[in-house]
């Protein structure tokens, strides 16, 4: 479980984060939702061990964040950012492997070339382990950075809980992409040691996907909860600043907008 | 995977024969062309401690010899200094001299020059590269304090580079001052320095210079993948469990301290660092360890090739080494450039 406690974050005496209190549970897809500017990203950064925060403290299942090293902190914690650009050319299987780096020193061990080719193959980029990188379409970049993460956590740290961070991970995916990616998110939370947080843009994909839904506004939670309880047309016209129209049938459930 | 282990393994060698070849060319034509034989006949009475030398082997054992190998290893060390120093500022345009090394360590000498009669600092021979070292340390040292005070959360990088520029153009200025209130001579002797040379090559400098080199790039080595990782950004690396200032004052510590020394004891040799790091991704890609391990031979033939066109285009005069690496540089740079293939 990953916890965070009455976090405040100030810089340049603008308040960016109030007072922000969240539980994200393994098992489950844990989103972030809210207007720009409403802090999703700082707590991101915050929870990440990015920003120190003003107030406030974190917990990586009992552990306080502060006490945990960023060394131990890599083997079992891994974040998937928006957009990765790399300097230089490199090979798509070094860069898989740079999700191994934390876990060994010197040449990869077996079990991290296992890592690799196994997260390679998850996201379907198995193909391209020879191409240069910089040569990639957008698309099949972001599935690279989506197997050097998933590398990162690929085994337990101590049969420790797992933790994967994702920043707006679908920004660069077509509609086919996204699903894609979603399901196989999904299919890593059969894995009940792994705590998974991401933050969308889309509420579509959220009310599809999230089983615990956040909504920040403000810096402050607006709502925190299922589908129905935070997306609800009170809430999204509080954030959005527009009248949606909310239509459910079974299980499904979507908001259009006039 | 095979097949990318094969490459890396391929270039190696490749370079190591090359060298060995440049390095005995280097060695039998100069001033006085030297034979092979006179060469290993040189090489088994030095060996042997034996004193009856004919002048062709003086001439070889102690100037030719020790500016061969001083000349490799001076390249080694440019060119190693190039491939940390672009990593780290994840930028293909930077020098090994970026963070106002080579700057600093050409005013500790042009001081030297200038002033070194009137501040009575006299250390012998080694009073030019001392100075010009310190001067390196300084200005690197410098850099770094300056730039660490930008706590603001964003790339320090940029901040590192940016402070690295201005701290540049400060001590050039200070060059061009004591070249304007210097006399003649020694305004002549600053502009030499400031064009590198390596005929001072003696077995001291051979020792010092090598060993700093040998010790820097092996401790490079050990952070090569962390430089990998940052390829990626910042923020990329960190999750990844890297510390950044603690990876930036390390690498450009063992950077400093073997430009510093190189460029104490031959002046400011440019371009080296910077073409050799682009020559070999185009080759083989971008991973450090295997830019660090062929970066190290490729500069030390780079710059045996310099050298050797340096003492035979004006023969027995011989050019400043600077001069010969900027005008083969720049063209075979550009071309390089313009390839289709090649991304930086």
């Amino acid at each position: 479980m990953l916890r965070v406690k009455n976090i405040s974050y100030q810089t340049s005496g603008k308040v960016i984060l109030e007072n922000v209190s969240a539980e994200f549970l393994p098992g489950r897809l844990n989103l972030i939702i809210g207007p720009n500017g409403a802090g999703k990203s700082t707590l991101i950064k915050v929870i990440c061990n990015q920003l120190k925060p003003t107030r406030g403290d974190i917990f990586y299942s009992q552990k306080n964040l502060s006490e945990i090293g960023i060394e131990e902190l890599a083997k079992k914690r891994s974040v998937l950012s928006q957009n990765v650009e790399l300097a230089f050319p490199l090979m798509v299987r070094e860069v898989v492997m740079m999700g191994r780096y934390p876990h060994f020193t010197g040449k990869p061990a077996a079990r991290d070339e296992a890592a690799v080719e196994e997260a390679m193959r998850f996201f379907d980029v198995s193909h391209l382990s020879e191409r240069n990188c910089l040569t990639l379409s957008g698309g099949e970049k972001q599935r690279v950075q989506f197997a050097r993460v998933l590398s990162q956590i690929w085994y337990p740290y101590q049969d420790e809980t797992r933790f994967l961070i994702l920043d707006e991970p679908l920004t660069f995916l077509d509609v086919h992409y996204q699903f894609d990616f979603m399901h196989k998110v999904i299919h890593l939370l059969s894995s009940q040691d792994i705590v998974v947080i991401g933050v969308v843009h889309d509420l579509n994909l959220a009310a599809k996907f999230g089983d615990h839904i956040l909504l920040l506004l403000d810096g402050k939670v607006l709502s925190a909860g299922n589908r129905n309880k935070v997306l609800s047309a009170q809430n999204i016209q509080t954030a959005y600043h527009l009248e949606p129209i909310i239509h459910k049938q079974d299980d499904e459930m979507h908001i259009f907008f006039r | 995977m095979q097949n990318k282990k094969k490459q890396y393994l391929g270039t190696f060698p490749v370079l190591l024969i090359i060298l060995i070849v440049v390095f005995l060319i280097s060695m039998s034509y100069g001033a006085v062309n030297i034979s092979l034989d006179e060469i290993f006949g040189a090489m088994k009475k030095w060996l042997g401690n034996s004193q009856d030398m004919t002048l062709n082997e003086r001439i070889f054992i102690n100037i030719r010899l020790p500016r061969a190998i001083l000349c490799m290893i001076v390249g080694a060390a440019l060119a190693t200094g190039g491939v940390l120093m672009q990593a780290l500022f994840r930028n293909p345009i930077v020098e090994p001299g970026l963070v106002g090394t080579s700057s600093g360590a050409a005013f500790g000498a042009a001081l030297y020059f200038v002033l070194g009669t009137v501040l009575k600092f006299n250390a012998g021979e080694w009073t030019l590269p001392i100075a010009a070292c310190l001067g390196g340390i300084f200005s690197t040292s410098m850099v770094f304090f300056l730039s660490g005070s930008r706590q603001t959360g964003k790339s320090s990088i940029v901040g590192l580079l940016l402070t690295g520029i201005a701290i540049n153009a400060l001590f050039m200025s200070g060059v061009g001052f004591l070249s304007y209130i210097a006399r003649d001579p020694q305004a002549r002797s600053i502009t030499f320095w400031n064009l590198g040379t390596l005929s001072g090559a003696s077995w001291h400098s051979v020792i010092i210079i090598g060993a700093a080199t040998v010790l820097c790039i092996l401790v490079a080595l050990r952070y090569a993948k962390q430089l990998n990782a940052l390829m990626m950004g910042e923020e990329e690396a960190q999750y990844l469990g890297i510390n950044i200032r603690r990876l930036q004052f390390r690498v450009l510590l063992v950077n400093v301290i073997m430009i510093a020394v190189a460029t104490a004891f031959t002046g400011v040799i440019s371009f080296v660092g910077l073409i050799i790091p682009h020559f070999l991704r185009m080759i083989n890609g971008s991973d450090n360890r295997y830019l660090i391990r062929n970066g190290a031979l490729a500069g030390a033939v780079l710059l045996s090739l310099a050298d050797l066109t340096a003492r035979l285009l004006l023969r027995p005069a011989e050019l400043p080494i600077g001069i010969v690496t900027s005008v083969i540089g720049v063209p075979v740079f550009i071309i390089l450039l313009r390839r289709k293939n090649y991304f930086f």
